[in-house]
């Protein structure tokens, strides 16, 4: 008698999932789905609103990463004010929202790193399941430290947010061709040169020691960490026009799991030649795929693994020594290991931290001439690298300035598959034979689902938390067991 | 001519005012907040939104249209009174798609600024979600009828050299809506199209690609509540 198993609702992740697991009658994996089932339409309703209420009105999508929405928002109205892309802004204007991203990858990155994932590896994947939260961190003696630490990383991150967009979370910095505000000196003072910890040093040096920290765990749990789930795929980023690690700005590219060019210096005004987009009739989250390699092969990763397998360097020198060590991993090959995404998500942390810093010292920061604008187009495309992966925005306006086509392919989306691939990997490992499901069973599909740090709400662009049910069905669906993990 | 002055209270406190005044400007005089969201200073009153409603000598009135007199008693900052405020604050919202969270007029919107005030924290009337048209055919100008309370604040302030209105109101009954006569706004001047803007007290004239200028922490009511500029 075959069974299928459903883990619903997914915990510590953005929105809600669940996963289904059918095994046959000697309790092999015959199917594993993750399904994301909640529905948000943001596409429709921002039609008929006017285009410059979009950066605004679509960051609501998220509470974590809103940033990467309104940026990516403003960024394809840039084009549809005539601002053009890369360079077509003012010096302050660009910066200005370059040091916004780099606050939220930072404050994002540290957020999934030390709150949602870090109790996994501190205490145990089969931990009481009571213990494996940031709270039960704080309490503890041995890593009371370290969990103070990822508070004050994401608050620092949040105060650049606040100072660049005017909040910590849903601001009104970004402006169709360019920013509202330039970062008065008070404000470059208080974060370069605040009181320890929150200053931009610190926060470099303790992006240091959270790399560190990974690499440690790493020497000890090799064989662990390598074996969890990986699998070959294809890698997408945006890459700055000399190779370099870009987040805010760059050319579409993408390369095979050998790290063969799929394609590179693609402007992404012109993705819809390269990307494609397939539903299927269970989750409502839609899959996208490379055109050129078919809906079967063309599935790829986005994200922190993704962006170090398709970058040449990184331009600053400790994330760029981070980046050498992670490389030689695999003999500077595309690393396909699901949980080292863990590792190059602290190495952009890093980065971020590096960034920030650098960028506070430039005056151009200080400068007035904040918007700019060229001769008006009904249509923009928006691209930017989310701390998740690579976040496509698509606007068109009609002759009164009303939206009226948007089309967002947001990182989680572009995930979907490879997410659902590790799914069936740890289902294999971990359940095969087995009829019971256990907690930490459960937990294993979860902690796989975290490494890609997926924001469901925004993949279908829904609100809330995201926990993890179980249930065991025999083959016409009775339910034969359940479990629930804790919210 | 001398002007004659009379003695009136609010709530206990003496006043004093040229007779005659309405009640809502002769206690902004003596540095009493009375709310409003149609009256404008300069303009003749019209009580259509009714938020200013006191109590008059224990009965209720508008203090936008009923002047002072000597010996007036009136009562504003009572639990009766800011009860009734509340709950016309409460049936605008529901009555129109009022989104502060993408609205550009957020942070400056003094229907917004009222619903802080009067601490409207969750909704106790049903949405209406009434369909209604954002009309952006006009040049300058944007009339979203989604926020527009019909306080005709815009019929009233916005008028060309002939005293002529730009605005007027079209249909009936619960249709009735704001029109915007296109000729006359086909010319208008940045200058009135941004007062057309500023009169209004929500976000239901807006200056076409503009929005979003003016940053979080220099808006409006971003560090002072409404009427903080009367009641210092």
């Amino acid at each position: 008698m075959s069974k299928k198993i459903t883990i619903e609702p997914i915990t510590r992740v953005e929105g809600h999932g669940k996963v289904t697991i059918k095994l046959d009658d000697q309790n092999n994996i015959e199917q594993t789905r993750l399904h994301i089932v909640e529905f948000r339409g943001f596409e429709r309703f921002v039609q008929g609103r006017p285009y410059w209420e979009a950066p605004v009105l679509v960051q609501r999508l998220c509470g974590i990463c809103p940033v990467s929405h309104h940026l990516a928002a403003a960024k394809a109205l840039d084009v549809i004010v005539g601002a053009g892309t890369g360079k077509g802004l003012t010096p302050t204007g660009e910066k200005m929202r370059r040091l916004m991203h780099y606050g939220q990858f930072f404050q994002s990155h540290a957020l999934h790193f030390f709150h949602l994932s870090s109790p996994d590896f501190l205490f145990g994947f089969d931990a009481d399941p009571e213990m494996r939260n940031v709270v039960a961190l704080t309490r503890s003696e041995e890593f009371r430290e370290l969990a103070i630490q990822g508070v004050m990383m994401r608050k620092f991150g949040q105060e650049v947010i606040r100072l660049t967009a005017g909040k910590k979370i849903h601001g009104t910095g970004a402006i169709p061709g360019g920013i509202n505000k330039n970062l008065s000196p008070e404000e470059r003072d208080f974060l370069l040169k605040g009181d320890d910890p929150l200053n931009a040093r610190k926060m470099v040096e303790w992006a240091q020691s959270a790399v560190d920290l990974f690499k440690d765990y790493y020497k000890k749990n090799r064989e662990f960490v390598d074996h969890f789930s990986r699998f070959p795929s294809n890698h997408l980023s945006l890459v700055r026009d000399d190779g370099a690690l870009d987040i805010y700005h760059g050319l579409l590219k993408a390369v095979d799991s050998e790290g063969r060019v799929i394609f590179d210096n693609v402007d992404y005004q012109e993705y819809l030649d390269f990307i494609g987009e397939e539903v299927r009739s269970w989750s409502y989250m839609k899959f996208p795929f490379i055109k050129s390699l078919g809906k079967e092969k063309g599935w790829y990763r986005v994200g922190p693994l993704a962006r170090l397998n398709t970058c040449d360097f990184i331009p600053s020198p400790q994330a760029q020594k981070e980046f050498e060590i992670f490389k030689d991993h695999t003999g500077g090959k595309p690393n396909n290991f699901c949980l080292h995404t863990h590792w190059a998500r602290l190495i952009e942390t890093l980065y971020a931290a590096e960034m920030i810093k650098e960028l506070l010292e430039d005056p151009d920061l200080q400068g007035n001439d904040l918007v700019t604008k060229g001769e008006k187009k009904k249509e923009g495309v928006g691209l930017i690298e989310a701390p998740r992966g690579t976040l496509f925005h698509h606007y068109s306006i009609n002759d009164n300035d009303l939206i009226d086509m948007a089309n967002l392919i947001v990182s989680t989306t572009n995930n979907n598959e490879p997410m659902n691939r590790a799914v069936n990997y740890v289902a294999k490992a971990r359940m095969t034979g087995k009829e019971k499901i256990t907690e930490p069973m459960m937990n294993a599909v979860e902690v796989v689902i975290r490494a890609y740090d997926p924001c469901l709400s925004c993949a279908t662009h829904a609100l809330g938390k995201m926990p993890l049910e179980m249930e065991l069905l025999d083959v016409d669906g009775k339910l034969i067991d359940y479990k629930r993990s804790r919210q | 001519m001398s002007k004659n002055f009379v003695e009136f209270i609010i709530d206990g406190k003496k006043c004093m005012s040229e007779e005659g005044k309405y009640i809502i400007d002769a206690a902004k005089d003596n540095g009493v907040y009375i709310p409003t969201l149609c009256n404008i200073e300069g303009l003749k009153p019209k009580g259509a939104c009714r938020i200013c409603s006191v109590l008059v000598n224990g009965r209720p009135m508008t203090a936008c249209t009923t002047p002072v007199t000597s010996g007036m008693e009136i009562e504003n900052n009572i639990a009766q009174i800011e009860g009734i405020r509340k709950t016309i604050i409460e049936a605008l919202f529901v009555e129109g798609n009022h989104f502060c969270p993408s609205c550009e007029k957020s942070g400056s919107c003094e229907l917004q600024a009222l619903a802080y005030k009067y601490k409207m924290l969750v909704p106790r009337f049903p949405f209406m979600f009434p369909i209604r048209e954002v009309d952006a055919s006009n040049p300058k100008l944007i009339k979203d009828h989604n926020r527009c309370i019909l306080c005709k604040r815009c019929i009233r302030g916005i008028r060309d050299e002939n005293d002529r209105s730009y605005f007027a109101f079209k249909k009936r009954g619960h249709e009735v809506e704001i029109n915007i006569n296109h000729e006359m706004a086909n010319k208008m001047t940045d200058r009135l199209a941004r007062e057309s803007m500023d009169i209004c007290p929500v976000g239901a004239l807006l200056i076409k690609e503009s929005g979003f200028r003016t940053p979080i922490g220099q808006r409006k009511y971003d560090h002072l509540p409404i009427g903080s500029d009367i009641e210092k």
